[in-house]
């Protein structure tokens, strides 16, 4: 029981992270029908901007404030990370819209390899470690052989995810911008006619997606405390699978997704292999796709000849 | 009307700074954290951070100048040219059609000839690289390639876990010839067999799926092969990967120093060269299979039926098509191949491990298929050339050095490249090298469409 509750914990506040990931993927798919390749490496990138940025602040200007630190940390990263996904599809997507179906996805392959590689070229291989940022946890469970623990650092994941994805709620459905991008979503062609900017509302829908990816690199850093150039391919895969599996197209199945893969694997990690917890969430995947193909939350495609 | 042009970039100097300024500032957010500060390890092992101040410069430097560039020469330039009336060249397109009509024989003289021009050139010492590094190597992705593409150029289903198949052939043969000591030519067809089967097997529950969500669980299962690749240590040894894989015989002779082996038997001086002749040919044969294999079945009607999968699956089932079967024979026949690629590879390299079969492979096999040109043979083999070669190149450009400074290692820059190369290619030609297509079925006149009429790769 208590093993089982620590594991629900870990598990949501892993979640947390893929979700947020997972919501740049199946927004991107939702409005141009594309599969952003890159988007986990993004997220690898936004890491490491949060990480030099943390060095900065406490290394060079000395703040104390971990509040402030990770406030700052935070902005900086989204905003630094935006702009990246912001040039990313003005040079590498958009050229290729209205082209052939596969271009964009090899396009966003290669733009994955490069951000790998330009990040091991300019950081260098080894992993980046820092020092713990939040320390300390509540004891939920008082049990003599299991104590069952709530972070600090955990509690700020879920605080962080549930705020923003509020926020992004609210954007999404009361806002003029939310309203242009579930035109675009519908028919791009007929939003056009009514006057939306079509590729303005394209470009705004990958800077959320990465100021989203940004909040859980930073995230990820402070949770793991380390980062490789080699980290994003692994929460990438994840966090789409976990859009697919919440229904891809639907923001609430990107977070449900995210939440379940997250548990499905420290589940899995603990009751089962650690070793094996990648192809847990790997044939979940597979299974859902064959046996639900639309996702838990999607809507199931028409097809028409 | 030139005037006319010239006078509106005389005005637009002031647009172009802007945009130059502008694409600085952008490049300087955009290259401020990871150009601008490098990470490293002190003495405790701690991260701690450096400046790189000057290097930042130079990258935003590089970046607006480009820009003013194309402001102020290279769009005027294009206006100018899209302006111009267009003349079609007979000369030209008369030299493209007599080049395309002898590229083919022309180039698989040039890949027969290839060692013996190259023992020419470089002599015995140097020419091994030349075979090995080059030849074989870039052979290995043209077969790979020329395999996925009877999945996704031919049936038109989206394949990202290729080389999963790949590394079921390797896998293969290293186990069975270590475990039984069974020769390379009894086990060349069992592991294209076994990766059929694992075709199939994997084929069975992704029927259903098609484009975006097939690539998906395709990914899927590649990985879910690496990690058990990785975790079943028992069999596979995991991580370390299996070393000392028998190589493969000239009909019984070993290629060693001994007096069994070929050199002894024939007579002639011992080299390794002759071992590397041999592999080039082995897989140049097996690549030359492949090719001959899909043409022939682009002609049975298991191969038209692949290709009108792919325009139409709706269409295909109400003509009465199998599309079960169909889907089922292109991820066997697709994976067959990439299992003798495999046993090859495993054969060559003496030494495997789930390294050499990570994402980054299959989707380098894929860029291959869709950069030549989905569908092209003769495109696939100029992708892998230029793909594979050039990254080659890469290694071993000494000439970088002398530019950037000794301590300059050109290899750490190869897939940045190749990244940067995919990009470029997909926004200068998004339907591949060669994007026109021969009919398989002919009415009336042969001629070649435009890729742009058919519709490829939805799954």
């Amino acid at each position: 029981m208590e093993v089982f509750v620590q594991q629900l914990i870990n598990g949501i506040t892993l979640g947390s992270i893929y979700g947020l990931i997972a919501i740049g993927y199946t927004m991107v798919f939702g409005i141009i029908g594309m599969v952003n390749f890159a988007h986990g490496d993004v997220f690898m990138v936004s890491a490491f901007i949060a990480l030099i940025c943390f060095l900065i602040l406490t290394t060079w200007l000395g703040v104390g404030s971990v509040v402030l630190a990770l406030f700052v940390v935070i902005v900086v990263a989204m905003v630094l990370t935006s702009l990246v996904n912001w040039t990313i599809e003005r040079l590498a997507y958009r050229p290729l819209r209205g082209s052939f179906r596969l271009a964009p996805l090899i396009s966003a392959i290669g733009m994955s390899i490069f951000l790998v590689n330009f990040v091991q070229v300019t950081q260098g291989p080894r992993n980046k470690s820092i020092p713990p940022i939040v320390q300390g946890d509540f004891v939920l469970i008082d049990s003599a052989n299991y104590p069952v623990t709530l972070s600090y650092k955990q509690l700020i994941i879920w605080l962080i995810t549930a705020l923003l994805l509020a926020a992004f709620w609210y954007l999404v459905t009361k806002t003029p911008l939310g309203r242009a991008q579930r035109a675009c979503e519908q028919d791009q062609k007929m939003a056009a006619l009514v006057g939306i900017d079509v590729d303005r509302t394209i470009s705004i829908t990958f800077v959320i997606g990465a100021a989203l990816a940004a909040v859980a690199g930073t995230m990820y850093l402070m949770y793991y405390g380390v980062v490789n150039f080699n980290d994003g391919f692994n929460p990438g895969i994840k966090a789409f699978t976990a859009a697919v599996l919440g229904g891809i197209g639907s923001l609430p199945g990107a977070v449900l997704g995210g939440l379940l893969i997250g548990l499905i694997e420290t589940l899995w990690s603990a009751y089962f292999s650690i070793d094996y917890k990648d192809v847990a969430a790997f044939s979940i995947l597979a299974i859902t796709l064959i046996f639900l193909p639309q996702g838990i939350l999607g809507r199931p495609e028409v097809e028409k000849v | 009307m030139a005037e006319e042009d010239a006078g509106k970039a005389r005005v637009d100097v002031v647009r172009a700074v802007k945009d130059a300024g502008l694409a600085g500032l952008l490049a300087f957010g955009l290259f401020l954290p990871l150009i601008g500060f490098q990470t490293v390890q002190n003495i405790r092992n701690e991260v701690a951070l450096q400046t790189r101040f000057p290097l930042l410069f130079v990258f935003v430097a590089i970046v607006a100048g480009a820009r003013l560039i194309q402001g102020l020469v290279i769009a005027p330039w294009r206006a100018r040219r899209a302006a111009a009336p267009r003349s079609p060249s007979a000369g030209a397109s008369a030299f493209a059609a007599l080049f395309s009509r002898w590229l083919g024989p022309f180039g698989l003289g040039f890949v027969i000839l290839y060692p013996g021009i190259v023992l020419l050139l470089a002599g015995f010492g140097g020419a091994a690289k030349w075979i090995d590094n080059f030849g074989i190597q870039i052979l290995i992705y043209v077969m790979l390639g020329w395999g996925l593409n009877i999945v996704v150029g031919l049936a038109g289903l989206l394949d990202l876990g290729y080389v999963a198949f790949y590394a079921v052939g390797a896998y293969s043969y290293a186990l069975l010839a270590k475990t039984f000591g069974f020769s390379f030519w009894i086990l060349l067809p069992l592991a294209g067999m076994l990766a059929a089967f694992w075709g199939v097997l994997l084929g069975f529950p992704v029927l259903r799926l098609r484009g975006d969500y097939l690539a998906i669980v395709t990914l899927a299962f590649g990985e879910i092969i690496r990690l058990i690749l990785i975790n079943w240590v028992p069999v596979t040894n995991g991580y370390a990967g299996i070393s000392g894989i028998p190589r493969p015989t000239f009909f019984g002779l070993p290629f060693n120093a001994s007096d069994q082996g070929f050199t002894a038997t024939f007579g002639l001086e011992f080299s390794p060269v002759y071992r590397i002749v041999f592999l080039y040919y082995l897989i140049l044969g097996l690549a030359l299979l492949t090719a001959y294999v899909t043409v022939r079945l682009r002609r049975l009607p298991v191969g038209r039926a692949w290709e009108a999968l792919r325009e139409d699956e709706i269409a295909c089932r109400a003509l009465g098509i199998n599309t079960t079967n169909t889907k089922l024979t292109a991820f066997a026949m697709g994976g067959m191949f990439a299992g003798f690629a495999g046993s090859f590879f495993a054969a060559r390299q003496g030494f495997i491990s789930p390294e050499s079969f990570t994402f980054l492979e299959s989707a380098t096999i894929l860029s291959i298929v869709i950069l030549g040109g989905m569908g092209s043979q003769i495109g696939v083999a100029i992708a892998a050339i230029a793909m594979i070669g050039g990254t080659e190149i890469m290694r071993d450009l000494d000439v970088l050095k002398q530019v950037f400074g000794a301590d300059f290692d050109p290899t750490q820059y190869r897939m940045l490249l190749f990244g940067s190369a995919l990009v470029l290619i997909m926004i200068w030609k998004p339907r591949g090298l060669i994007a026109t297509r021969e009919p398989s079925a002919v009415f009336r006149e042969r001629r070649t469409i435009s890729a742009e009429l058919v519709k490829e790769g939805h799954g």
